[in-house]
């Protein structure tokens, strides 16, 4: 399987406090990668030093076979790599139409009539298609994070990162964004799925690390992850 | 070439006006280091503190007892201001970096404004009996109302820092600029704890703004000026750093005294706006910040 | 000065406040990032216009531009400096270096240092009958100028970022924004269109100092207007400007020239606690619940 993504010893400080100490992860295109770790683990700070949102660390991020680690954001976002945010962060005086306007703007390089027609097919598969031209400061949290991946697609990204898409949804909703998230990896894109909520994470990943104190304690199928004993301290504590 | 003495009683003088430019910041450093308030109209408080005690001083009492009395007035106003700025600003989304930023610049230039209204443009000053003598030791003469600040300066600053270490609201104040989640898991009310601080904040400055008057005299644009002064000591000090506003404002007592000493009084303001300017380009996060 | 010439006198002053208001908004308004430092811009590009007209005897175009690129110029470099760091650590620095640069024609004999410089008009009126009348119509035309500018980059790849970092310059960033770069092209622009309007201010008074050049009084009135009128349209500085730069004109004939500073300060107030959106704002909630 080819690689998309290779993370090679990733260490991350902040002053005194190591968030990441020596992380390594090999990411194969196409698939659907669980990161899961308690709170504090430092799953955030990878996915900000994959995303570029940190790039004062040490060590190599190779994307597609280039070394991305010195490119900022933006620049990561155009060779492909999109993310959501944990608390989504909608371009708030925008239409939801507008805010898919901006990655098909600097992303892509066009924003007419037919990036719009593409921006309504996004729409339309994530069931917003109605909610088009609503000012995004007037939906509701379920809605707003389907604008957060919806906008992540308008970058055309091949490899997605959901942070925490579902906190806080009901079980309902949780599967609403489930379905979008499989049908986005259907069409190729590899997915990043970091999450609370373990059922969604069993359901969806082919495969699962997890995090402890800047560390992977353990990696593999959904199977072998739910029955490690160190997953099982990590989250309840010794 | 300059004298080794003037020199030296340059640096003297430094010192005691940068722990008077310490105690001057302290209420900055809580409000904007701690809370990250964009309180651009600290200065014009206090100027506005140093204004109400010329005042209260007409009754004939001495400027230092001015100060002390008006802190817990100025304690309420800091509340309310707080309340207001919460509620109004922080509390919903959007641009409110924008906002905040234009309503405290427009409350310091209203205050100046009617300050020149009230009083005109004229400078104010108070009279005590330390104002106008001087201690000789040896060569070197100390002016009584710079140690008189010098001595409140060294007062406030071990004050608070004392409080912020050692009182549960004091670690309270500290802990919320960091930590908001954490506070309110412990059953503290963070609005409240804010309240708290920028209170403290701002009755600093009635006392900050009697020994300014006490210092020198008083006009109503010496905000402007103090914008500099008072943003430079919670930069160079590091935004959260109480300990720090003392050494920074050592470092720009000592850098003004002798910039003043050497290429004239003028000079001045470039040099807490010229170290602002350089802290910000070199090391934004201060000499001691998180 | 009779009252046919006073109005273009004023008239002057008004347009010079929709060219200040219409550039601030440009960073302040489309970006969200907060200029105090406008009488910074305005004095660059002021004392360029003296120093090109006193060293070569230059006209009052190249006066104009060169004003406008050194200010821009000053725009870049104070970008380039805070604008990787938080909103009000930009806005503190604009007011440094207003002080700074100050104290730096303060003393510099060449432009007159602290007293100021008196300077002769030359007499070139091209079509005109007076000079205050030829300034009245270039400073016309550099409002046209500027407001066109704004509009172009309202509707363009550069408002569409700007209002996106304004909004959330982590999402805009992995949008794919450069959010660095276009923050400083609005800050480079921003910059020179003010000095393009401080440029004509010494033919305009016959006469240049620093203490009103640098007065902070700018940075209220410059701020203030487009804030009022509206910061989301390139429309609102210019309601805002013509609006309050004509109130202020009334209140220093006939009251006081603090009060007129006031009037400013407390509209903003009101505006950025009670109505954010500005008049524009008024307006469209207006039309919306008489529908």
């Amino acid at each position: 399987m080819e690689t998309i993504l290779e993370v090679n010893n990733v260490v991350k400080q902040f002053g005194g406090f190591t968030a990441l100490s020596g992380v390594n992860v090999k990411v194969h295109k196409g698939e659907r990668l669980g990161l899961i770790g308690p709170n504090g683990s430092g799953k955030t700070t990878l996915i900000n030093c994959i995303s570029g949102a940190f790039t004062d660390y040490q060590g190599a991020i190779h994307f597609n076979g280039q070394d991305i680690s010195k490119l900022k954001a933006h620049e990561r976002t155009k060779r492909g790599i999109a993310r959501s945010f944990q608390i989504p962060r909608p371009f708030s005086s925008m239409t939801v139409m507008e805010n898919l306007l901006v990655p098909f703007a600097f992303v892509g390089g066009k924003d007419g009539p037919e990036q719009q027609e593409e921006a309504m097919t996004i729409l339309r598969g994530m069931g917003l298609a109605d909610k088009a031209f609503v000012q995004s400061n007037q939906l509701s949290q379920v809605e707003l994070r389907k604008m957060e991946l919806a906008r992540a697609m308008a970058a055309k990204p091949k490899l997605l990162i959901s942070d925490e898409a579902m906190a806080g949804l009901s079980g309902n909703e949780v599967d609403e964004v489930l379905d979008i998230l499989f049908g986005l990896n259907k069409l190729g894109i590899t997915i990043i799925m970091i999450e609370h909520i373990m059922q969604a994470v069993m359901k969806f990943s082919e495969r699962i690390i997890c995090l402890d104190a800047g560390k992977i304690i353990c990696e593999g199928t959904p199977e072998t992850i739910v029955k490690n004993p160190e997953v099982q301290r990590a989250y309840l504590g010794d | 070439m300059i004298s080794i003495d003037l020199l030296f009683e340059a640096v003297l003088f430094g010192i005691l006006l940068g722990c008077f430019y310490a105690a001057v910041s302290l209420g900055l450093s809580v409000a904007f280091g701690l809370l990250d308030v964009p309180y651009v109209a600290h200065p014009a408080l206090l100027i506005l503190g140093s204004y109400f005690t010329f005042l209260l001083s007409k009754t004939g009492l001495d400027p230092i007892i001015c100060g002390l009395l008006l802190m817990p007035v100025f304690y309420l106003i800091g509340i309310a201001l707080y309340r207001f700025y919460y509620e109004t600003f922080e509390r919903r989304s959007s641009d409110t970096g924008v906002r905040g930023l234009a309503f405290f610049f427009g409350i310091a230039f209203i205050i100046e404004v009617c300050l020149i209204l009230v009083f005109g443009v004229d400078q104010r000053t108070v009279s005590a009996t330390y104002i106008g003598s001087s201690l000789e030791i040896g060569e070197y003469r100390f002016p009584y109302r710079m140690l008189v600040a010098f001595g409140i300066a060294i007062f406030l600053t071990t004050l608070l820092t004392l409080y912020f270490s050692k009182t549960f609201n004091g670690r309270a104040i500290k802990a919320v600029g960091q930590d908001e989640g954490a506070l309110r898991l412990m059953g503290a009310n963070p609005v409240k704890i804010k309240q708290l601080a920028f209170g403290i904040a701002t009755a600093v400055n009635a006392l900050a703004g009697a020994m300014l008057i006490i210092v020198g005299p008083v006009e109503p644009a010496m905000d402007r000026i103090y914008i500099g002064r008072t943003f430079c000591v919670v930069v160079l000090a590091g935004l959260g750093s109480m300990s720090g506003t003392l050494v920074a404002g050592l470092i720009l007592g000592i850098a003004e005294s002798v910039v003043m000493m050497t290429l004239g009084a003028s000079w001045a303001p470039a040099v807490s706006f010229g170290l602002l300017l350089l802290m910000l380009g070199i090391r934004p996060q201060g000499l001691f910040g998180r | 000065m009779n009252v046919n010439e006073y109005i273009f006198f004023a008239g002057f002053v008004i347009l010079q406040f929709v060219v200040l208001a219409t550039a601030w908004n440009i960073l302040g308004g489309y970006a969200g990032y907060v200029n105090f430092g406008v009488p910074a811009f305005i004095a660059v590009g002021a004392y360029s216009a003296v120093v090109l007209f006193k060293s070569i005897s230059a006209p009052l175009v190249v006066q104009i531009i060169g004003g406008g690129i050194l200010a821009g110029l000053l725009g870049l470099m104070v970008g380039l400096l805070t604008l990787k760091l938080r909103g009000i650590f930009f806005s503190i620095a604009t007011v440094a270096v207003v002080f700074i640069l100050e104290t730096v024609v303060m003393n510099w004999r060449y432009v007159g240092g602290a007293t100021g410089l008196q300077l002769t008009r030359p007499p070139d009126l091209w079509i005109f009958d007076t000079y205050t009348r030829m300034l009245f119509f270039v400073m016309a035309v550099l409002a046209v100028c500027s407001v066109s500018i704004a509009r172009y980059i309202q509707d363009s790849f550069l408002g569409r970022g700007l209002r996106a970092v304004r909004d959330s310059e982590e999402a805009a960033e992995c949008s794919g924004v450069p959010t660095l770069k276009i923050k400083l092209i609005a800050c480079t622009i921003s910059g020179a269109l003010m000095g393009v309007a401080g440029a004509p201010m010494p033919m305009y008074l016959s006469y240049i100092e620093p203490t009103a050049t640098f007065n902070l009084n700018y940075s209220i009135s410059a701020l203030g207007m487009p804030i009022i009128g509206g910061t989301s349209h390139w429309i609102g500085p210019v309601i805002g400007a013509l609006l309050l730069a004509t109130i202020q004109q009334i209140v220093t004939v006939t009251v006081s020239n603090e009060l007129n500073v006031l009037v400013v300060g407390v509209l903003l107030v009101l505006f950025v606690v009670l109505a954010p959106d500005g008049i524009l704002g008024l307006i469209k909630k207006w039309k919306q619940s008489s529908k």
